[in-house]
């Protein structure tokens, strides 16, 4: 009986829809892990590209985002839990576990990046070679038993920036294609250097000790009951948590002063440099701070892998890093935790595209470059009034 | 050490050198013309190698045993092929992308760099295992003391040297190249002259990917191996040479070349360590350069315009 129209949002649940998108992509990825045989993955990967296209098209994406925006602590949470639960549902599958792991550890790595690449625009093509610094620490610390193993994560976050320190001149003088072949240098460098060191294994690379938490050894499976439990399931929630930590710290940066100095920086240095930002203070930062993240992500990456050598980390691997930030979408946490997926789990699902998996992406970001150079989620403008609607 | 070695190691350096100075021209001249970096210029240059491979079993199969024809034959199709390829690149994948962010360029050539490398990996016969390039040129030597004087490696030097010469003088002395510089310079002037700026891209493009054939066939016929991974390694000193030398300018690429050239060879003859880590020690001379001279040797001009 009243003629004010509340807004649509004070009418429902807003936050049902996205609550929904959350639950469904939990079951969804379910489903992919379990699926064997290729038929069912391809009916899969089938279903997500028609229900993407027609969430796109029906307008429900923006929908989604919009609710999210307006709610988005309740949904992160939930979607943690959906993780969480995730893990435990599958918790006799070493395999899937191991694939969520490594997504996990991709997407806190494309997040580093992300700081870099998506926030300052300051160019990394050095990615695996931070991500390897983190992984070389973990194997040389972890022989060192007094050294508490959460500790080792710490370390390695701490070293792969110590190497980076060299690099900061170089960075912070330089810009554009002359920023971009300093860190291919190094990542070529520090690849040639594991390879023809013989303290650290050479080409043949290093055992690493599993990660021990409390006196618990990560290498031994849980046990409850008579029920069957993968010692993945460990590393699976470990990586949930380091997740789940960076991707807080990311959007409270991103909200903060520094992240809107990076922004600035990012769209124009000169502009930014008149209103008083320190441009190499605010790169400096974030070059540091994108490789802690790397370094510490690659230090669990290489305890659950349990070896690593020189090969894991080449320009390549570099590559597949950038191409998972590009996918996302510069700058867009949850745009990289799905581009993380797509590139770890479909090469993993379909085996015979296993062989041809740099092709394959390759190819799939030159065709994101030349038709959506935005990236599949892409970041939207910084809004400093999130209940305000723009667009009734 | 004794003169031989040095002389050796000398020879050595100066044909590395003049092989990284044709692979840094082509970048210096693509940024040149569009201020971009074709990054898959190595794997443009590892396809050529291919290409001219191929012609030789070709060649082989039609019973064309001659070395010089067949080595002519070899070079007329790598550098063609080449050729088309890079101003097909152009066409498609650089030109469409001009107006977003030099990063998305810079991308996508990179991206095609690992398609290409991958896709003669896959799709070669036996495409993953080194392949034995012929030994075309004459393997006679000149001893010297104890050092030996290789005659394909004086004639790969030369006809190398002789090629950055005559793309100097195409560059300085032609039409063609008066127009290359023209749009270099000013690209709209350029247009509002008269000159057709596509095609003048793409010629570019061409002469620059044609010149890197040319670098991957001396590294064939020198090493006598080739390998689907030789253009990521290649391109990437080429691209540092370039950038050390100082982008957009022909001499710095030359210089850039040499220099790298000069540093892989201290590397692995004076420094005290094994000479496995000549790269580690050229690529770290090269980012304490870019420190030290953040736009290259011979800085190009620009300036900063709000």
């Amino acid at each position: 009986m009243t003629d004010i129209s509340l807004p649509q949002s004070q009418l429902s649940r807003p936050w049902i829809s996205a609550a929904a998108v959350i639950v469904a992509a939990g079951l969804y990825s379910w489903a992919l892990l379990m699926a064997e045989e290729t038929w069912q993955v391809l009916s899969l990967l089938v279903l997500a590209v028609v229900a993407t296209g027609v969430a796109i098209k029906t307008g429900f994406v923006r929908r989604v985002e919009r609710d999210w925006a307006a709610s988005e602590t309740r949904l992160n949470r939930l979607a943690f839990a959906v993780l969480i639960g995730l893990i435990l549902v599958l918790s006799g599958s070493h395999f899937a576990l191991l694939m969520i792991s490594t997504v996990l550890l991709y997407f806190v790595a494309s997040l580093g990046l992300n700081i870099q690449f998506g926030f300052t625009g300051l160019v990394n093509f050095a990615g695996a070679a931070f991500f390897g610094a983190g992984a070389y620490t973990a194997a040389v610390l972890g022989n060192v038993a007094e050294i508490p193993p959460l500790l080792i994560l710490l370390a390695g976050g701490i070293v792969a920036m110590a190497i980076s320190l060299p690099l900061l001149i170089p960075i912070v003088r330089t810009t554009g294609h002359y920023a971009a072949v300093v860190t291919i240098a190094f990542g070529v460098l520090f690849r040639t250097f594991l390879e023809v060191n013989e303290i650290l294994g050479g080409p043949q690379g290093l055992m690493v000790n599993s990660m021990k938490l409390f006196g618990w050894d990560f290498f031994n499976a849980p046990s409850l009951g008579n029920l069957e439990i993968s010692f993945y399931v460990n590393y699976a929630l470990l990586a949930a948590g380091l997740a789940a930590l960076v991707f807080v710290l990311f959007r409270r940066l991103e909200r903060s002063w520094i992240g809107l100095h990076m922004d600035a920086v990012r769209l124009d240095e000169t502009a930014a440099a008149c209103f008083g930002i320190s441009v190499k203070r605010t790169k400096i930062l974030a070059f540091l701070l994108g490789n802690v993240i790397l370094g510490v992500s690659g230090a669990l990456y290489g305890m659950m892998i349990s070896f690593i050598a020189p090969a894991s980390f080449t320009f390549s691997d570099s590559l597949l890093l950038v191409s998972i930030v590009l996918l996302g979408g510069l700058g867009s946490p949850w745009g990289g935790a799905i581009a993380a997926a797509i590139v770890v789990l479909l090469p993993e699902k379909l085996q015979l595209l296993q062989e041809y998996r740099f092709l394959l992406f390759s190819i799939l970001v030159m065709l994101v470059l030349l038709f959506r150079p935005e990236g599949i989620l892409p970041r939207h403008l910084r809004n400093f009034f999130p209940n305000r609607r723009t667009d009734a | 050490m004794d003169l031989g070695l040095i002389a050796q190691y000398l020879a050595n350096g100066i044909l590395l050198g003049t092989m990284y100075a044709l692979v840094a021209v082509g970048f210096t001249l693509f940024f040149g013309v569009l201020d971009v970096i074709k990054f898959s210029h190595g794997d443009v240059l590892m396809l050529g190698t291919f290409i001219g491979f191929t012609a030789w079993l070709g060649l082989e199969a039609i019973g064309i045993v001659n070395p010089w024809i067949q080595l002519a034959g070899v070079l007329l199709c790598s550098l063609a092929g080449t050729a088309l390829i890079g101003a097909a690149i152009a066409n498609w994948l650089i030109l469409p992308l001009k107006k977003a962010p030099q990063l998305n360029t810079l991308l996508i050539t990179l991206m095609l760099g690992t398609a290409i490398r991958e896709a003669v990996r896959l799709f070669y016969p036996n495409g993953s295992n080194p392949k034995a390039f012929p030994a075309l040129l004459p393997d006679a030597s000149v001893e010297i003391g104890s050092f030996a004087l290789r005659a394909d490696s004086v004639i790969l030097v030369v006809s190398g040297l002789g090629l950055i010469g005559l793309l100097n003088l195409v560059i300085n002395r032609t039409r063609l190249g008066l127009a290359i510089r023209a749009v270099a310079q000013d690209e709209e002037t350029a247009r509002t002259m008269g000159i057709n700026y596509t095609l003048v891209v793409l010629a570019t493009f061409a002469i620059g990917s044609g010149v890197a054939a040319f670098a991957g066939i001396m590294n064939g016929l020198y090493y006598n191996e080739i390998n689907f991974g030789m253009g990521l390694i290649l391109g990437l000193i080429g691209f540092s040479a370039a950038i050390i030398g100082g982008l957009g300018n022909l001499y710095g690429a030359i210089l850039g070349g040499f220099l790298f050239a000069g540093l892989q060879v201290i590397g692995a003859a004076l420094l005290p360590f094994a000479s496995a880590y000549k790269d580690v020690f050229a690529f770290a001379v090269v980012i304490a350069l870019m420190a030290w001279k953040p736009t290259g040797l011979i800085p190009e001009r620009s300036s900063d315009r709000v």
